[in-house]
């Protein structure tokens, strides 16, 4: 796959640099110049690479074929919702009159922008009835911190400073707990009962007068809607605390509840999971946080406000402040907003439809292949068990390395916590069901495999660009960045 | 294959062992099978010579690739000596728990809380049960 | 809008979803039930399939003529000459960028914890943490954070950390966004935010870390090595945001001492799209590395021996450690600290450093002609870069107006902290024709 010649990824760009070489031609000085400062001010050596233009473009175009990727393969990771990043919606955002335009410029120059967020709140206000939304948040784990914080603020308006601890549950993605704690909570475990729901005892263990809330995945990261989720709703309320919702899992979701409706206070959305804008490698993603009315006056700064058509930035009375630079990732926004536009109400009741069909027909396919911890109907993402592989000498890590193989991305594997060798599968609902087909197969044959040859599966992947890495050795000597004299 | 009965062991996992050069020393590690659990460690966090170490309390952190987890001090004292080894090579823990891997060295205030700790018998039954 | 009724048993074939109604009767008979809807049945009855209120859906003819109507409602900052920064700065942008950006094989990739998978990603990042190195001339750097402003609150947190302190003291030249930001997320963890001066910061034996801007916010450059030295002189971290763009001529924030390096890459390549997405950046020593958020990149050697990168030192991280994390990030700007690496790497040594000198001839020549107006001066004497504040005869609201009249995007009102001041920023994307225009037209006010 990979050509000769210095189109080789292996070397590194101050390794490829030769003195004199530029990648960009600049203008001339237009302009007389001018005293330069003192010399002291100044840097001596600027160690950064001479590379010529073609030999950028060779480099990063090597690399970028060492990736799986959505639009490569198949990537059915449960809780990230790898579905189709629509190109229509990089094109809406490359636009001058949204890629060029600065965020400090004055409002009459960007109402077309402002009108946008503004619609995009509207929408998303809709989809979780939720009216209240902010879009400065940058990130799904930095919504969480915007939303936990209004929860703060909140129980602080009421003079109430008792309410110092979150209830999260076991199966809760880590940044739960980690954005709990930068908003100044102490965190408390919840237990899912034997069905993965949270359970009602221990919750109401914890339902007291130093409870500031609970924060809720639904459905959960076992890709089980909680049959409890009312009464979860009552109980923290009943005791004074608010209720959080994760909405990386919306997916499916989208249009058959609102989570607002269910009881939920504040929640967060994930646009890089749920409205196609593109992960990018690890992103950027957007985290939009949606609100009840009577959390709306604590939202992060700026909303979008309307008032006779004309469109403005607006700090709300009792903003827990700002949280990014500016107003948000606005290309990302764009993108959700496009893709939203583009499906309409139909089409987020055929996302849900569908994501949700794919995983149970998969489920059930797969059900007495690989252990189902929890055999019920799934929502859009479906958790198995390799413990029947691994009593037969493969982990869960071995066959999604196996997987690898077969051209697949694996499946989310050691997540959530409570289930030992956990394989999380999302296929989404933009795959088509010959690839989910294949895709099952592929873990019949590994499942046969691991009986029939486990060596083979134990020291996969084999047809990857590299095999397993050493990850002790990068821990244990960490070696983070090229030196010249160092390396070579 | 037992643990050694030469030293006394947490629930926590580690052990605590007499060291009979010095007076009223003790010297402690973790399990191996605390190490097994860790899988591959790459990094500790110890408490520096000369801090106060509390019988069960948090002395640091043992890092491997996946995991980190906290470390509590079998022995109430005086820390007098780290394994400087371990900066460089925290894989002897995984190689040798019980031997070249030791933690810590303590001057111990009060020997009575080593006790209260686990036989090897009663540990080996301990993780058995695990 | 009109409010859709909750049609569940229509059909809507979108084409992002392929699933045709004969092949969801095939998946649902396997499932030995026959409508989508007894899927959801773990729902409540009242209140699964709510009225929804969204429109219809959209052809995509149709879309890019509404989102095309929508975005020629904002001035492009190409449309005309165009003075304005703080924070957000207009930069050529080489072409070569968006083409690598947007292979499917980089945008619609997922964060690489699947090292086997993940090759291009990973190296990427090793690359962009070696050049952000070089640039800021710092020990180590991570794989990027969301913006400059979280990036720099990051930074007086974990400064805490190191040194076990609870206050951080601000400079006032600091960006406001960017000081509102650190106030954000330091409250919550009872971590004192005090203002400093820079011409006597007065700090103490409590403070964690000194936050300064490296050019400040209204451009300057302050005395970095005698404000590094108070800091350390009290036990306390200096903490520097510091310009990318600036870094191509000026001395690097490391040569001072800081410990903690932050900044925003949007001027690496990066389009200023109305305040985001942008990428922060995050230098520091090596001995506090185990205290830095987010992902770092790591080499290493596979079974084989071959070389290969792995995210390494994950236990810093949420995923890991939990509530005990170094901070709650997760997916940050990945896509951009790309883009960022590609543009050091075509600017090159060369490059950044003609570059910065573009920008700082141009914003001489500017800040010399505008200080030569009657009614005109420049506010403030010390060094600066590509940013400059002037004291303006009226109000910069006023002057911006009869500006744009003529198509001009003119600088940050910063009449607050001077009088009629207006802050300025000339890049090498103003010609002279620009510039002159520029000056011609502040000319009209006296």
């Amino acid at each position: 796959m990979q050509q000769g010649g210095n189109r080789k990824t292996e070397k590194l760009l101050l390794q490829r640099s030769v003195p004199g070489r530029v990648g960009v031609v600049l203008p001339d000085l237009d302009v007389p110049a001018q005293p330069m400062p003192d010399q002291n001010l100044l840097r001596d050596e600027l160690l950064l690479p001479e590379v010529s233009e073609p030999e950028v473009v060779q480099y990063f175009t090597g690399l970028s074929q060492l990736n799986f990727s959505i639009d490569t393969h198949f990537y059915p990771l449960g809780s990230c919702t790898m579905k189709y990043n629509p190109k229509i919606n990089d094109e809406v955002a490359f636009q001058p009159g949204f890629a060029g335009i600065h965020p400090m410029q004055p409002i009459e120059q960007s109402q077309g922008a402002l009108e946008l967020l503004h619609k995009l709140q509207g929408f998303l206000g809709e989809i979780t009835g939720l009216p209240a939304v902010g879009l400065s948040t940058l990130a799904g784990a930095h919504g969480e911190l915007g939303g936990m914080l209004m929860i703060r603020a909140h129980h602080l308006a009421n003079g109430d400073t008792r309410r110092t601890k979150v209830a999260i549950p076991d199966s809760a993605h880590g940044t739960n707990p980690a954005s709990a704690a930068m908003a100044g909570f102490e965190v408390v475990e919840l237990a899912s009962d034997k069905d993965g729901n949270v359970d009602l005892q221990a919750l109401h263990e914890v339902a007291g007068p130093d409870l500031a809330g609970v924060m809720i995945t639904l459905p959960s990261t076992l890709g089980l809607f909680d049959t409890n989720i009312i009464e979860v709703c009552r109980i923290v309320h009943e005791a004074g605390g608010l209720v959080y919702g994760d909405g990386a899992n919306m997916n499916a979701l989208l249009g058959r509840v609102k989570l607002g409706d269910l009881g939920f206070d504040v929640a967060h959305l994930n646009l890089h999971k749920t409205f196609s804008t593109p992960h990018g490698g690890g992103g950027p993603g957007a985290g939009p946080v949606c609100a009840t009315d009577q959390l709306a006056p604590y939202m992060s700064a700026p909303i979008v406000t309307e008032k006779d058509g004309v469109y403005s930035l607006f700090t709300p009375e009792k903003s827990i402040g700002k949280l990014s630079g500016f107003h948000g990732n606005f290309g990302v926004l764009v993108r959700a907003y496009t893709y939203i536009r583009t499906l309409g109400g139909a089409g987020i009741m055929s996302i849900s439809g569908n994501a949700v069909l794919n995983a149970n027909y998969m489920m059930n396919a797969l059900r007495g292949v690989y252990h189902l911890p929890y055999d019920r109907t799934c929502m859009h993402e479906a958790v198995f068990s390799a413990d029947l592989q691994k009593e037969r000498g493969s982990s869960g890590l071995e066959i999604a390395k196996r997987l690898l193989d077969y051209g697949f991305h694996a499946p989310t594997m050691y997540f959530p916590l409570i289930v030992h060798e956990a394989l999380m599968i999302e296929p989404t609902e933009s795959e088509t069901k010959e690839t989910i087909d294949l895709f099952i197969q592929a873990l019949i044959d590994i499942d046969r495999e691991v009986t029939e040859n486990t060596e083979l599966v134990n020291n996969a992947p084999h047809t990857t660009p590299v095999a397993r890495l050493d990850e002790a050795r990068a821990a244990r000597q960490p070696d983070l960045r090229y030196q010249p004299e160092a390396a070579d | 294959m037992s643990s050694p009965d030469d030293r006394k062991y947490t629930k926590e996992h580690e052990w605590v062992m007499i060291d009979a050069s010095a007076a009223n020393t003790a010297v402690a590690g973790i399990t191996d099978y605390a190490q097994d659990q860790l899988g591959d460690i790459v990094y500790f966090e110890l408490p520096n010579v000369g801090d106060n170490v509390a019988h069960l309390g948090k002395m640091g952190e043992v890092e491997s690739v996946k995991a980190v987890s906290d470390l509590f001090s079998p022995i109430d004292g005086v820390v007098t000596e780290i394994n400087e080894k371990l900066l460089d090579h925290p894989e002897l823990v995984n190689e040798d728990p019980f031997g070249e891997g030791w933690l810590i060295k303590a001057i111990m205030a009060d020997a009575a809380p080593l006790d209260s700790l686990m036989s090897a018998a009663d540990y080996d039954a301990f993780t058995a049960g695990n | 809008m009109t409010a859709t009724r909750p049609d569940t048993t229509g059909h809507f074939q979108s084409h992002y979803i392929p699933n045709t109604t004969d092949e969801q009767a095939e998946m649902l008979a396997s499932l030995g039930i026959d409508s989508i809807d007894q899927l959801f049945t773990d729902i409540p009855d009242e209140f699964r399939n709510p009225v929804l209120d969204l429109p219809a859906p959209m052809s995509e003819l149709e879309i890019q003529r509404e989102l095309g109507g929508m975005a020629a409602k904002n001035r492009s900052l190409g449309s005309g000459p165009s003075f304005l920064g703080a924070g957000s700065y207009d930069h050529f942008i080489p072409a070569l960028i968006k083409p690598l950006i947007t292979r499917g094989e980089f945008i619609t990739a997922y964060t690489p914890y699947q090292a086997e998978a993940s090759q291009g990603t990973l190296q990427v990042i090793y690359e962009f943490q070696t050049l952000i190195c070089n640039l800021y001339g710092m020990e180590v750097a991570n794989a990027g954070m969301y913006d400059g402003a979280t990036s720099l609150a990051e930074a007086a947190l974990m400064a805490c950390r190191v040194t076990k302190r609870e206050k951080v003291s601000v400079a006032d030249t600091v960006s406001p966004a960017y000081s509102a930001v650190i106030h954000t997320y330091c409250q919550s963890q009872d971590i004192a935010v005090e203002t400093a001066s820079p011409n006597n910061p007065t700090l103490d034996s409590e403070t964690a870390c000194l936050v300064l801007q490296y050019p400040n916010y209204y451009g300057n450059i302050e005395d970095m090595q005698g404000l590094v030295d108070a800091a350390h002189a009290q036990g306390a971290l200096a903490v520097i945001s510091t310009d990318p763009t600036a870094m191509g001529m000026f001395q690097t924030p490391g040569h001072y001492g800081a410990d903690i390096v932050t900044g925003d890459g949007q001027p690496l390549g990066i389009p200023s799209s109305f305040g985001g997405p942008y990428v922060g950046l995050f230098a520091t020593k090596q001995e506090y590395i185990r205290q830095m958020p987010s992902r770092l990149s790591g080499r290493t050697v596979d079974k084989n021996g071959k070389t290969g990168y792995v995210l390494t030192l994950q236990t810093r991280e949420q995923h890991i450690r939990r509530e005990r994390a170094t901070s709650n990030i997760c997916t940050n700007e990945a896509l951009y600290a790309l883009a960022a690496t590609i543009y050091l790497a075509a600017m090159g040594k060369h490059g950044m450093r003609q570059i910065a000198e573009l920008c700082y001839h141009k914003a001489h020549y500017a800040s010399s002609q505008i200080n030569a107006l009657p009614g005109y001066s420049l506010a403030v004497n010390d060094p600066f870069f590509q940013e400059f504040i002037i004291q303006c005869p009226a109000s910069p609201a006023e002057i911006n107006r009869k500006l744009m009249e003529k198509n001009i995007l003119g600088g940050l009102d910063v009449s607050d902290r001077t009088p009629n001041g207006m802050l300025l920023c000339v890049t090498e994307i103003n010609s002279r024709e620009d510039i002159d225009a520029l000056i011609a037209a502040l000319s009209e006010f006296k």
